[in-house]
């Protein structure tokens, strides 16, 4: 589990994130979702510890991360998967490289130990007969689930997705998020997604928080959104007229 | 406002070289990065520090022998000349100012890019110590690769001051290899090592320094290539004269 507790964050005069205090649970898909210049990333980014609080704690199973040192900070992220909004896939590696990068750092493993770890990660994703290809050579979405694979390859305890879906077509963007719910419950990983799509708050949210202004104005579930009567809520999920009557029709049901 | 800026990124670049120096995690891919590395600056740079050197050994002896021309020195010191300020001098600042330029920029756009991508943000949520995967094979396969490269640009350029003068009538064969062999100090080559080893340092670790904290889109990444040129220049001459008064002194 991680918590965090009352994170103030600020840059320069903006203050951006104003006393966050929420929880993300294991073997559950935890979404911070929002509008842009909400703080979602600032808070993604803070919970991974790539940036510092200004004041405010961040707990993972209990143990305070920015109170650890360099090393000790090192174990935890080792624990830690992250896929990005743009994959961050080094260019210069294959595929198969990319995945096995950090079995090559971390372990001790054999040539043909990560050969199996690697191409089991990526039959997990879904993925065939890519292994010597180049991030460039592989479309979006593809990228998307080599990202997914080098999260996953050490076996973490967490996983955080920035904007998993972003620069997807819905139907690929929807099998993304169904691979990210369906290796957290198998993993009883506690996965964190920053996303503003609104397919994946209905269809993955098992435990959300909405950012409004640097702060949670709504949190709650999937099944929860529909009838919360949260203005923030209603305003951010139901923007356009259409996404209204669709609701408008589901409530009536 | 300046000394401000100036310690700011003095205290940055210290604190970068300290991590980049600490334990690797992994000593296999650390070393075979390193390899990478050398066979990067070193093999990639042999034709533009071998075609640069062979032209200022041309125009060094060119040069030399019309300044000489009517006077009571005699010929062969044009070999003399073209010997001791190709190793002094111009070998390790000249080959070490073009490589600021072709390999300081490249290390400052690649690691830049890797910062802008979000790679190096990735390497530290995996626990890896950016500093030291990204810098230290860097700046030690320079280390190692440049004073090569400039001992081959001092014997390059020695060659093509002969190719200037003697086929031309300057000089004889004879009176070239003479004036080569005359009055030769070893420690003068020691200098140029000396010269070539600081410098390596200084280009690969500056341009590193501007590459990793880059911020910004890709104005500000051009920036920081021309910045890790100008600034390893501006180093290396720097450095070049405190090292002829130390070790001249």
């Amino acid at each position: 589990m991680i918590r965090a507790e009352n994170i103030f964050k600020s840059f320069e005069d903006q203050e951006v994130l104003k006393g966050i205090t929420t929880q993300f649970y294991p073997g559950k898909t935890n979404l911070i979702i929002g509008r842009s210049g909400a703080g979602k990333t600032v808070l993604l980014k803070l919970l991974v510890g790539l940036l510092s609080p200004t004041t405010g704690k961040v707990f993972y199973d209990d143990i305070d991360f920015f109170g650890l040192n360099k090393r000790q900070k090192r174990t935890i992220r080792m624990e830690v998967g992250m896929l990005f909004q743009a994959s961050a896939l080094f260019d210069s590696m294959t595929v198969e490289e990319n995945i096995r990068f950090p079995l090559d750092m971390f372990t001790n493993m054999t040539r043909k130990e990560k050969l199996d770890r690697v191409n089991y990660c990526l039959e997990r994703v879904n993925l065939h007969e890519v292994n010597d290809r180049y991030p460039s050579e592989v479309s979006g979405g593809m990228q998307k689930r080599v990202g997914i694979a080098r999260a996953i390859v050490l076996k973490p305890k967490y996983l955080f997705c920035d904007e998993p879906n972003s620069g997807l077509d819905p139907k690929t963007a929807i099998l993304i998020d169904e691979l990210i719910r369906s290796i957290t419950i198998e993993n009883n990983m506690t996965t964190v997604v920053n996303t503003h799509d609104m397919n994946s708050v209905m269809g993955i949210g098992d435990n959300i928080i909405l950012l409004y202004n640097g702060e949670i104005a709504w949190r709650g579930n999937r099944d929860e959104v529909m009838e919360s009567n949260n203005e923030v809520l209603q305003n951010f999920i139901f923007a356009s007229p259409f996404l209204q009557q669709l609701r408008d029709l589901a409530l009536e049901k | 406002m300046f000394l401000k800026n100036f310690l700011t990124h003095l205290g940055r670049y210290v604190i970068m070289m300290r991590m980049a120096f600490s334990r690797p995690e992994n000593m296999s891919m650390y070393y075979r990065e390193t390899l990478r590395q050398m066979n990067d600056i070193g093999i990639g740079s042999v034709m533009i520090v071998g075609l640069i050197s062979i032209f200022i050994g041309a125009v060094t002896a060119v040069q030399f022998a019309y300044q000489l021309d009517g006077t009571l020195v005699p010929t062969y010191y044009i070999g003399y000349i073209i010997r001791d300020s190709t190793i002094i001098e111009l070998a390790p600042t000249i080959t070490c100012l073009v490589l600021a330029g072709k390999v300081g920029s490249n290390i400052a756009a690649e690691i830049g890019g890797m910062r802008q991508k979000e790679h190096i943000d990735a390497m530290e949520i995996m626990g890896v110590n950016t500093a030291a995967y990204l810098v230290m094979p860097k700046v030690i396969a320079a280390l190692f690769v440049i004073p090569m490269l400039v001992a081959i640009a001092a014997f390059i350029s020695i060659i093509g001051g002969f190719a200037a003068a003697v086929p031309t009538g300057l000089m004889s064969t004879a009176e070239f290899v003479q004036g080569v062999r005359s009055f030769f100090e070893p420690y003068n080559v020691f200098m140029m090592f000396v010269k070539s080893v600081v410098f390596a340092g200084l280009l690969t670790s500056v341009s590193a320094y501007q590459g990793y904290y880059v911020e910004g889109g890709s104005i500000e990444l051009g920036k920081a290539s021309t910045n890790a040129v100008v600034f390893s220049d501006i180093l290396i001459l720097l450095a070049d004269y405190v090292i002829a008064v130390l070790l001249t002194g």
